[in-house]
């Protein structure tokens, strides 16, 4: 019942968070130089006062922008985001069409480096002072600090142009016809190299932090009990050092899940890979406001639900957090 | 001078016309190309940017195609003739033509097209209709263009992504920008729409109905969507494409792909856009309003440089306004040969006291940086204070369009003929905010304006040409803005596609010839 209430309550706030971030998105828009029909107009390479006039009308940029402003929220608040002004297309449906490929580059990069971040911190927590605990250390710094778009040119040149091992881009290989088991086999192989490549910041963050946590609570008092009541050293390790180093981890979990819809772009463009962040991307150089729109509330919306999720899971691993207090 | 890559260049053309002749076409096979950036949408007439135009230049269709001397080649219209006063054009249809739906094209679906479909909708093609009083069809293969009075360029205009053909028993009587056909365009070209899975792919398969005898030898034709340049070059290294169409990939990375084994390089295909970069001055404020300031700029710029390291020597440096592939061109007119002391000369006399002015790249890649910041080097040579500021593609617009700028790239299709192409820039009547793509200068001359509205309604050829050369002469002279370069945009392809260009739009509407040697 108390987390029943507990999300009922965040449920609540986070409609009105949802509304107050739909009317700000949509002035800081208006701010931004350029207009769509002028940047179609642009694109077409030729254009009279009619075609501009034609397109704004349809665009509904002629009219006042309160007026703008009313229809959009009231659009919105009955699940209607509008039409891609470029592409002609409903808004939902172009970011529904994007989500799955872009939720599985992102879910399996969140997955890849929370487990391997975590075990690699332990092991190098386990390990501080010994040869190989700095040789993960060290590892973890340059994933660190390299910067993502350099890896992934890199993964490619040296996994796909020079092994042949990996295809350099897209989700499938287009053309083959592939089915079924196929399919899934072809995806995945396409899936390695962007997944990857996503996955290695976030990794060496969880390695740097986890090491850092776990050597923190190994100082606790609990953990001496624990030593001193004779439990083996893997078990404190698990149990009362990690358990309690968790906290900060899940925080940083739940910030890297919240930026799964719009936090790939890079990786995205580089991959060729169909995902939300290109669409992102290029409705902002083609000042797509609708499109553009849609694609904020979504990642706005994820980062609520990520946050409630967070909140929940915080309570799980500590029960010594209040679950009303969130 | 020729460098070592427009050398290879001509030797690739002419080993591919050899070839071309020695073998016989081979049937089937599939050819994978890139297309950037993915296009809005594919029904050519509601849709005019480049992408549509590479794409579904294969899936529509125009009455006539062009030679790359720019001469037109029968299509859809099997011959045509002009009347003596040059006012009325009468095309003669073929009679085996289908749409991609089985129903047959007709002269009916001309008229429509061009006047209901286009008036409405293509700013282009309107262009060229305000000159004409009617269209007739006089019976289902003939239809007759009566014009107003007579326009030289008018047969110029029927290529397929100007005045594309589209189905009238689909469109007719719709909202054409909602109507269902436009997620599957059916045109009567030799290839039909198969699929589009947005961001990946546009599929394009044979049209096994086409009437010209044994065409296409394709099975069909996919477009990849690569949105990272330095990704779709290695795309091409490791084979998965085997076509790059011009200006997909940087211009550095082009020497470098064009040694690899089995990769072939032509220049030809851009006669009929032929692109023109330019450098607005702003003729209305500013230092740049001086006519002096401007052949200054023109005098200090190194515009071979430009082309021989930037472009990798491809393309041409022009004399004037008026290009080599254009018609009509003046070449008595003494070249702005690079010469920073005239430039300085120049600047002196107009008492140029170093006001900061700005320069705009054009966003469209690291290639125009550079260029911009070349340009950049070769005006603070001659003591010009000039800075660069960099946009993205809204912003440029939106500066363009608001006239707020001094210096700024940009280029521009030049559509075979000085009054489709060239005029556009430096008539008075088409100064208006809002638009890139008009006398974004800001140019006024009435004997500029006399000139060259005579010159577009002037019959025949001999009387157009003196009058375009006395309009080459004054803006020589004005420099309304900075004539840069003729851009050279080559087409990469793996030697073994065979016939992938033949006409003066290139890949436009080349599958259709095109045949794999495998």
């Amino acid at each position: 019942m108390v987390y029943a209430r507990l999300i009922l309550m965040r449920l609540f706030k986070a409609v009105i968070v949802l509304f107050l971030i739909v009317i700000f998105n949509f002035l800081l828009i208006q701010l931004a130089p350029g207009d769509p029909a002028a940047i179609l107009a642009g694109e077409a390479g030729a254009a009279d006062q009619e075609f501009l006039n034609q397109l704004r009308e349809r665009f509904g940029l002629d009219q006042p922008m309160y007026v703008q402003l009313w229809h959009y929220v009231s659009g919105i608040a009955m699940l209607d985001f509008g039409y891609s002004y470029r592409l002609g297309v409903p808004v939902f449906d172009l970011i529904m069409d994007r989500l799955p490929a872009t939720l599985l580059l992102t879910g399996t990069a969140f997955v890849l480096s929370l487990v391997l971040g975590i075990v690699a911190g332990s092991m190098a927590a386990a390990r501080v002072k010994k040869p190989s605990g700095s040789l993960i250390m060290a590892l973890a710094l340059v994933f660190y600090a390299t910067p993502l778009f350099w890896v992934a040119l890199m993964s490619v040149v040296v996994f796909s142009v020079y092994l042949g091992w990996l295809p350099a881009y897209g989700l499938y290989t287009v053309g083959a016809g592939h089915t079924g088991f196929a399919l899934v086999l072809d995806i995945a192989q396409h899936l390695v190299l962007p997944a990857t490549t996503l996955a290695l910041f976030f990794m060496a963050i969880y390695t740097r932090m986890t090491r850092t946590s776990m050597l923190d609570a190994a100082q606790q008092d609990y953990v001496k009990t624990a030593r001193a009541k004779g439990l083996k050293p893997g078990i404190i390790q698990r149990r009362h050092v990690l358990r309690n180093a968790l906290l900060p981890i899940i925080t940083l979990a739940g910030l890297q899940a919240g930026q799964m819809v719009g936090g790939a772009i890079l990786t995205e463009t580089v991959f060729a890979w169909p995902g939300i962040g290109r669409l992102m991307f290029e409705a902002l150089q083609q000042r797509d406001y609708n499109l553009l729109l849609g694609i904020f509330f979504f990642s706005a919306a994820l980062v609520i639900v990520f946050n409630i999720i967070t909140d929940l899971v915080y309570s799980l691993a500590d029960p010594r957090i209040k679950k009303g207090a969130a | 001078m020729k460098t070592p890559l427009a050398l290879a260049i001509s030797a690739a053309a002419f080993a591919f016309t050899s070839a071309a002749l020695a073998d016989d076409p081979k049937e089937g096979g599939v050819v994978n190309t890139i297309i950037q950036p993915e296009p809005p949408g594919l029904v050519l007439g509601m849709v005019q940017n480049a992408p549509t135009r590479t794409v579904s230049g294969n899936i529509y269709e125009g009455l006539l195609r062009y030679t790359t001397d720019l001469e037109p080649m029968p299509q859809l219209a099997e011959s045509w003739e002009v009347s003596d006063d040059g006012r009325t054009y009468t095309f003669h249809l073929r009679d085996d033509v289908t749409w991609h739906d089985g129903e047959a094209f007709t002269a009916e679906d001309v008229v429509f097209s061009a006047d209901v479909f286009h008036r409405e909708l293509n700013p282009s093609a309107r262009a060229v209709l305000q000159h004409v009083e009617s269209i007739e069809a006089t019976d289902d293969h003939t239809v007759v263009f009566t014009l107003k009075q007579p326009f030289g360029p008018f047969l110029l205009s029927f290529e397929a992504g100007t005045f594309t053909m589209v189905p009238e028993h689909l469109y007719a009587g719709t909202d054409f920008r909602d109507n269902e056909h436009n997620d599957h365009p059916i045109g009567t070209g030799p290839f039909k729409f198969d699929n589009w899975e947005r961001g990946t792919v546009i599929e394009l398969v044979k049209n096994e109905e086409y009437y010209e005898e044994g065409l296409p030898y394709l099975d069909g034709v996919n477009w990849h969507v690569i949105p990272d340049g330095a990704s779709r070059a290695v795309a091409f290294e490791n084979e998965t494409i085997d076509v790059l169409p011009s200006g997909t990939v940087e211009n550095f990375d082009i020497p470098r792909l064009a040694e690899m084994d089995n990769v072939c390089m032509t220049e030809e295909g851009h006669e009929y856009f032929s692109p023109f970069a330019m450098l607005w001055m702003n003729n209305r404020e500013g230092p740049t309003a001086d006519k002096r300031f401007r052949q200054a700029v023109m005098y200090a710029m190194d515009r071979e440089f430009a082309k021989n390291v930037l472009w990798n020597g491809l393309g041409n440096v022009p004399l004037s306004a008026f290009g080599s592939n254009a018609r009509f061109q003046n070449d008595d007119l003494e070249p702005y040969d690079y010469n920073p002391d005239r430039a300085r000369e120049l600047l002196d006399e107009m008492g140029y006291d170093g006001e900061e002015i700005t320069i705009l790249p054009l966003p469209y890649g690291e290639t125009w940086t550079r260029w911009a910041e070349a340009v950049q080097q070769n005006l603070r040579e001659v003591g010009i204070n000039v800075e660069t500021q960099a946009t993205d593609v809204g912003g440029w617009n939106q500066r363009l369009g608001d006239w707020d700028y001094d210096l700024a790239f940009t280029y521009l299709y030049q559509y075979g003929d000085p009054a489709l192409g060239i005029s556009r820039t430096y008539l008075s009547d088409n100064i208006a905010k809002g638009s890139p793509w008009n006398n974004v200068e800001g140019y006024e001359n009435e004997r500029v304006d006399e000139l060259f509205n005579e010159a577009a309604t002037a019959f025949p050829d001999e009387e157009r040409e003196k009058l375009y050369r006395e309009v080459q002469e004054i803006l020589h002279e004005d420099v309304p803005v900075g004539w840069l370069m003729e851009l050279g945009f080559p087409t990469l392809y793996r030697c073994d596609v065979k016939n992938l260009v033949t006409s003066g739009v290139g890949v436009n509407d080349g599958f259709k010839d095109a045949w794999l040697d495998r």
